[in-house]
């Protein structure tokens, strides 16, 4: 019944989708008004079957109906429901299911805040949207069937990949990243609506901009997360280790990012638009690029899950729209004209080409490190990998020049700048990196490439609040209350400026926290008997024993370690092995005790039958913490600067948008 | 009149050079790049061999960076439960290679398991272990006692292994 109801649902979507995005184009290349009506209505039917299809997949899960393929595959009477209802995305079938979901909700909401603006490119856009939702109907429809029948269901199944259930923060990470990469579609539709039409008109920059930057602050986030479950469950006690997944996730982030910088240059000077364009091109073909080396099995993973046949069709999609959009580019680029021109090359938009640079290099090499053993593989039948110490030395210096940037940019004045302005503005933040760099080495940082970062960062983070708050300081100066100046200042006319701030606040404290935490570690592997002591750093960890819990859907041996520093207890953590049923061998789950400062990271190596003996794994990482919360703080940032103000975000800008002569005002 | 127009006619030629310098600047930049990248991956290429694939590659294995993927034979290991100081034997169906390793092993570590250790060879005969993986890979299945995987199966379980022990 179920199966049968999904069934129909999918195969309903991939027709209206399709006829949708031809009769889109249609009314694209016609200028027709009722044609956009007409592919408005076939994009809100798309978006309302595919969410149904879904709806019909999580009630199928929750009542356990293993008649359906999929609940057959990852249900099992024994998890909690939390489990049962996130499994919708703990295997290949149902993830894609969820992609589809998450592109409905963005094609609807996107088609319903641009319903009666920017007519000119909104049937190309549209047409675009119900395209890519045509493919992924296609393949839900065929090769990733989540609602196959089972002509006999069996009475239970054997639950979801124990390793995503062994953490909350699975719930969280795939919904985040599945909202930063198909919400990628929406900018790149908008793009290629741009191209069809030959023309970037002012108006439609500020819909690309927002349209972006809510993907990027969902993927952000999505990183983080991934990293962070990756340091809470995989206890080798790191967070990123250049593993082609991670890569995957970073590539069309990297690219975003640089878009969302050179969309403010087309934005304030009309220049960079066919730039931005293919930056905006390049991140979602990279989203596609990531779904084929995640999914199709290439690289074997936890993402991967079974060897499946979703690969080749994911690569003849990814091909199409790669040959399209050169094609297409190659076509109209030209046509985006150019209105003004970029004057001096020591200047704001100077360092705005500059950071545009920089992130095209990260992304070139971190592209070429993970498709390189790919393109051996299929070339010689070899089997290779690129070894971290690529990445590390390529990225490191990269990383360290975009924070001198990050101080240097915001502090450069736009257009052409005297000799004297451009002292003022660059000599006094180095006050900032000297404090920072002092601070660094006192407290034992002596890596040569972190103390650079600190000093930089230094400056940068001086630079960064300075910027922040000067519109506020020059208000205050006029007479207003500081209540009155913040409110106008960083929330009303300049919140998009105020937010660039706050987002940069967030990287200068993430990229430090990176440097200090990957180059300053103490680690120690021990081996313990029950009430046997060791000391690393300040701390002293005692082994006081185990227990063994029953819970519903597994089996744990928790082993009790009590943590103390200058003897005073600080806590008990308990690091455990927990046994699936569906699993032959245990899986560790590591325990952190956690502070602002460091955290100390206590993993199970093994631990012997009688619970006597424990080897563990202990580190002490600074500044861990930090990394998690300032990308919360970048995330922040982001929603700042796309609340809607007064008008919605998606209207053209008004009047009422400060010129770019009013440079304290401005978004920067 | 004709001032104007030879301004424009000469900030054009500018704009033509400063056009072709910046494309020559790119295209330096880029070759610089591509030169820099390719030899930092030539130099931190990590080969995903079997004990079979180590023998026949001779010298090349002594100093490289190796993911060496086997089954941990029977009677092998030696001083498990220390810190350190534990040696085992990894093998295949042809080849056979001496592993030691300073690192307290993993829970799963046994007898007739399927291993992936990262290291290199050293020419004392012997493969330098500096991180020691079992797979968790929920698919596979460790073949029976005596009957070592092949080949493919090597090659899967390889690439199925992620960041679990690091050192």
């Amino acid at each position: 019944m179920n199966a049968t109801l999904g069934r129909l649902l999918i195969l309903g979507s991939l027709l209206v989708s399709t006829t949708g995005a031809v009769l889109a184009y249609a009314a694209g290349a016609k200028r027709s008004r009722e044609g956009l009506r007409w592919a408005q209505r076939f994009a809100y039917a798309f978006s309302a079957m595919m969410i149904l299809a879904t709806l019909v997949m999580e009630v199928a899960l929750v009542t356990h109906d293993f008649s359906v393929s999929y609940v057959a595959q990852v249900g099992s009477l024994t998890t909690p429901l939390w489990v049962t209802i996130v499994s919708l995305w703990s295997s290949l079938e149902g993830s894609i299911l969820f992609w589809g979901f998450v592109l409905a909700l963005y094609i609807a909401v996107a088609t319903w805040l641009t319903r009666n603006q920017h007519e000119e490119y909104m049937a190309y856009s549209i047409g675009t949207w119900l395209a890519c939702a045509s493919f992924f109907s296609f393949l839900i429809a065929g090769p990733a069937n989540p609602f196959l029948s089972v002509p006999f269901p069996p009475v239970d199944g054997p639950g979801p990949n124990p390793l995503l259930q062994n953490h909350i923060l699975m719930v969280a990470h795939p919904p985040f990243l599945y909202l930063g990469y198909v919400g990628m579609t929406i900018p790149f539709g908008f793009a290629t609506a741009a191209l069809l039409r030959g023309r970037l008109g002012v108006a439609f920059i500020r819909p690309i901009r927002t349209a972006l930057m809510l993907p990027w602050i969902f993927l952000t986030i999505a990183i983080m997360l991934g990293g962070w479950w990756a340091y809470e469950v995989l206890g080798w006690g790191g967070y990123w280790a250049w593993d082609p997944v991670e890569n995957a996730s970073l590539l069309p982030w990297l690219t975003a990012t640089a878009a969302l910088h050179s969309g403010v240059v087309m934005e304030r000077r009309g220049v960079l638009k066919g730039w931005t364009i293919t930056l905006i091109q390049g991140s979602f073909l990279l989203t596609i690029l990531g779904t084929f080396m995640t999914r199709s099995g290439v690289f074997n993973s936890v993402h991967s899950f079974t060897q499946s046949s979703i690969g080749p069709t994911i690569l003849v999609f990814l091909a199409v729209i790669l040959l399209g959009s050169i094609a297409l580019l190659a076509a109209r680029i030209d046509s985006l004209e150019a209105e003004g021109r970029i004057e001096g090359a020591v200047s704001r938009e100077g360092m705005f080409l500059l950071n545009n640079l920089l992130f095209v290099l990260f992304t070139f090499t971190v592209l070429i490190g993970t498709v390189f053993p790919l393109v051996v593989e299929a070339l010689r039948g070899k089997q290779m990998s690129v070894g971290r110490p690529y990445f590390d030395s390529m990225v490191v210096p990269v990383g360290a020049a975009l924070v001198f940037l990050l101080g240097i940019g915001p502090a450069l004045p736009w257009g052409r700048a005297s000799r004297e302005q451009i002292k003022r503005s660059l000599l006094p933040p180095i006050i900032g990196g000297v404090v920072l760099l002092v601070l660094g080495y006192a407290l034992g940082a002596r890596n040569g490439w972190t103390l650079l970062t600190l000093a930089f960062g230094g400056y940068a983070a001086q630079v960064t609040l300075g910027e922040m708050w000067r519109p506020v300081v020059q208000r205050m100066k006029r007479g207003e209350s500081l209540m009155t100046a913040t409110v106008q200042a960083q929330f009303n006319r300049g919140r998009r400026r105020f937010a660039s701030y706050v987002i940069h606040a967030g990287a200068v404290i993430v990229i430090i926290a990176i440097a200090v935490s990957s180059t300053t570690r103490t680690q120690r592997e021990v081996s313990l008997a029950k009430g046997q002591s060791t000391t690393i750093g300040a701390y002293t960890v005692t082994f006081l024993g185990t227990d063994i819990r029953n819970e519903p859907h597994r089996v744990a041996t928790v082993a009790r370690v009590a943590i103390t520093k200058d003897g005073k207890p600080v806590e008990v953590v308990e690091p455990r092995m927990n046994q699936y049923a569906a699993m032959r061998e245990p899986i560790g789950t590591p325990a952190v005790h956690s502070t602002l400062a460091g955290d100390l990271y206590v993993s199970i190596m093994n631990l012997d039958g009688s619970g006597q003996n424990v080897g563990l794994l202990l580190l002490i990482t600074p500044m861990v913490s930090w990394i998690w919360i300032a990308v919360l703080l970048m995330g922040l940032g982001g929603i700042i600067s796309i609340i809607p103000h007064r008008q919605s975000s998606f209207a053209a800008a008004s009047a009422s948008e400060p010129s770019p002569a009013t440079v304290a005002e401005t978004p920067a | 009149m004709s001032n104007v127009a030879n301004n424009t006619s000469a900030s054009d030629a500018m704009r033509r050079k400063t056009r072709r310098f910046m494309i020559a600047a790119f295209a330096v930049a880029a070759l610089a790049f591509i030169v820099i990248a390719a030899g930092g991956i030539n130099k931190n290429l990590v080969y995903y061999w079997t004990p079979t694939d180590l023998h026949a590659n001779g010298d090349k294995a002594y100093g490289a960076a190796i993911r060496l993927g086997g089954m941990v034979a029977p009677g092998s290991i030696k001083n498990q439960r220390g810190v350190s100081g534990l040696e085992f034997d990894v093998k295949d169906a042809t080849g056979v290679v001496h592993v030691k390793s300073n690192g307290v092993p993993p829970q799963m570590f046994r007898e007739n398991i399927g291993v992936v250790v990262e290291g290199t060879m050293t020419r004392a005969g012997y493969f330098q272990c500096n991180r020691l993986m079992v797979s968790h890979n929920n698919q596979y299945r460790a073949p029976k006692a005596g009957h070592p995987m092949n080949k493919q199966e090597l090659e899967k379980l390889m690439k199925s292994t992620e960041g679990l022990s690091d050192k």
